[in-house]
């Protein structure tokens, strides 16, 4: 990269993708270019755990819970693991968080290369399916214990609503409806969205489902992080609508999950579902 | 056997020099501004979706004028290194001295190569700092000259002109509508006449520092270009 004159690969004309001019003028960057010996390295790093998103009249919400394992051990309890991916969606990550934070950052890059490059944003399917051929590229390391399983959301300005994308390891693309969550305490959070969820929640209402479903997430699951009331850490949550995506302050989450707790004091399984 | 025709190198060198001359002479002007929060970039562009000013980084912008063709070759190398850069390092390790460095040594040794014609393009490179005293502009020349931009610019067809304008008006800590204005008129002035250019004919962009988001760089157009223009 200091080279003094810009060499023929910059000023070839050709690809919008940053990703793919990565792969030619610097390949060692990129997360899955890289040989490990066939043993399995999934104990070795730390894990990212539960993620859950929703979507509500104006768009869609999602929110990380905190904590980070390695093994038995909590190797972080404050780590974020929802980034803006750019104005208008969020990328979540559950499993390695080395290479998760990675192939975030690889994914923002080429989300920003692209616009400026053509001038235009790319649709809310291009994003995805961008998304999925960079989670593909990691299959030999998700062989090995590495796996990167991202959840996608995003403000669709053509059709004017939220959508949710769940991926699998060999980058399968799948859209949700309503909702969806990844990660190991996933499917106690899926659980508990199910008898929470309304379709005509407001972003605050469909906030404290998301903390409520990471809350049984944790209650179950012993990788994901609970509130941490001593420390007062509490779920990164962004709400996405048409005006762009925006972080939930910590105060405003610190006040939805006190509220929470709260209730839970009276009933520790949490709200209760109508019968029929 | 032939004998080849003896050029002295002054003469190649000149001969390349008036010749990317000619190619930015017969184009529209850019004109560049300071302002108390950024910078702006004016230019006579009746086209909407081919651009002369462009965004580069978060705090970098771009602005060129000449063959079309070559400076947005230029325009993509840019993106592809700062992009490079801010993923191989940080984004605030992404600097405009070390763009218009590439820049300059990319026109410098096509310029002066015997097997390529030279680039008949000029840039502009800015970049916005925390304060108005931490803003860069650089100026790039076809031959890969920098020269640093102190408060205003003009490069392209009348480019004497147009600078000359803004030496005579320009001042101090101008306000955004006040520093467009300045920019508008100076393209419109020439030494017969002054034109006034209709907003749709105009490409306006800004580097603004009050953005609360990373990416400083913003197009102006529509209503509130034209609101801006007519208000006095």
């Amino acid at each position: 990269m200091s080279e003094p004159r810009l060499s023929d690969a910059f000023l070839t004309p050709g690809t919008s993708s940053f990703a793919d001019f990565l792969g030619a003028v610097a390949p060692e960057l990129l997360p899955a270019r890289r040989a490990l010996p066939a043993v399995n390295a999934g104990d070795l790093a730390p894990h990212g755990t539960t993620i859950v998103a929703a979507t509500f009249t104006d768009g869609v919400v999602m929110a990380g819970d905190r904590r980070a394992t390695m093994g038995n051990v909590i190797a972080q309890r404050d780590i974020e693991k929802v980034f803006p991916a750019d104005e208008f969606s969020c990328v979540g990550i559950a499993g390695t968080a080395g290479l998760a934070v990675e192939m975030v950052r690889l994914f923002q890059t080429e989300l920003e290369h692209y616009e400026k490059i053509e001038g235009s944003t790319l649709s809310m399917d291009g994003k995805a399916n961008r998304l999925s051929a960079l989670i593909r590229n990691n299959l030999a390391m998700a062989m090995q214990g590495l796996a990167v399983v991202p959840l996608f959301a995003g403000y669709d300005k053509r059709a004017s609503q939220g959508r949710i994308f769940s991926y699998d390891v060999t980058g399968g693309r799948y859209e949700e409806t309503a909702f969806h969550s990844v990660g190991s305490g996933s499917m106690f959070a899926r659980g508990s969205l199910k008898k929470l969820y309304r379709d005509d929640f407001d972003a605050t209402q469909c906030v404290t489902a998301a903390v409520q479903a990471l809350y049984d997430a944790a209650d179950d699951d012993s990788a994901t992080g609970g509130p941490d009331l001593t420390r007062r850490i509490f779920p990164v949550v962004h709400v996405i609508t048409g005006d762009g995506q925006r972080r939930v302050p910590e105060a405003e989450v610190a006040a939805i999950a006190d509220q929470v707790v709260a209730a839970r004091m009276i009933r520790p399984d949490g709200p209760n579902a109508a019968l029929s | 056997m032939s004998m080849p025709f003896y050029v002295s190198p002054e003469q190649l060198m000149k001969d390349r020099a008036d010749f990317a001359r000619k190619g930015i002479a017969r184009g529209r002007s850019v004109a560049v501004v300071q302002y108390a929060d950024g910078v702006v970039f004016v230019s006579e562009n009746p086209s909407a979706a081919l651009h002369k000013v462009s965004e580069i980084y978060d705090r970098i912008a771009f602005a060129a004028v000449g063959r079309y063709n070559e400076f947005e070759n230029l325009r993509i190398a840019g993106v592809r290194l700062a992009d490079l850069r801010g993923y191989s390092y940080d984004r605030r390790d992404v600097t405009g001295r070390g763009l218009a460095n590439a820049y300059a040594q990319t026109l410098g040794t096509i310029f002066s190569s015997g097997g390529e014609k030279p680039y008949e393009v000029e840039i502009f490179v800015a970049e916005v700092g925390d304060t108005a005293a931490e803003d860069q502009i650089y100026r790039l020349t076809y031959d890969g000259q920098v020269a640093d931009v102190n408060s205003y610019g003009a490069m392209g067809g009348d480019a004497e002109a147009v600078g000359g304008y803004l030496a005579e008006n320009f001042s101090e800590g101008l306000g955004l509508d006040a520093a467009v204005r300045l920019a508008v008129a100076a393209l419109g002035h020439s030494s017969t006449e002054d034109r006034s250019i209709p907003a749709d004919d105009l490409e306006v962009a800004v580097l603004d520092r009050s953005r609360t988001q990373p990416r400083k760089f913003r197009r102006l157009d529509g209503d509130s270009l034209t609101g801006m223009l007519a208000g006095t």
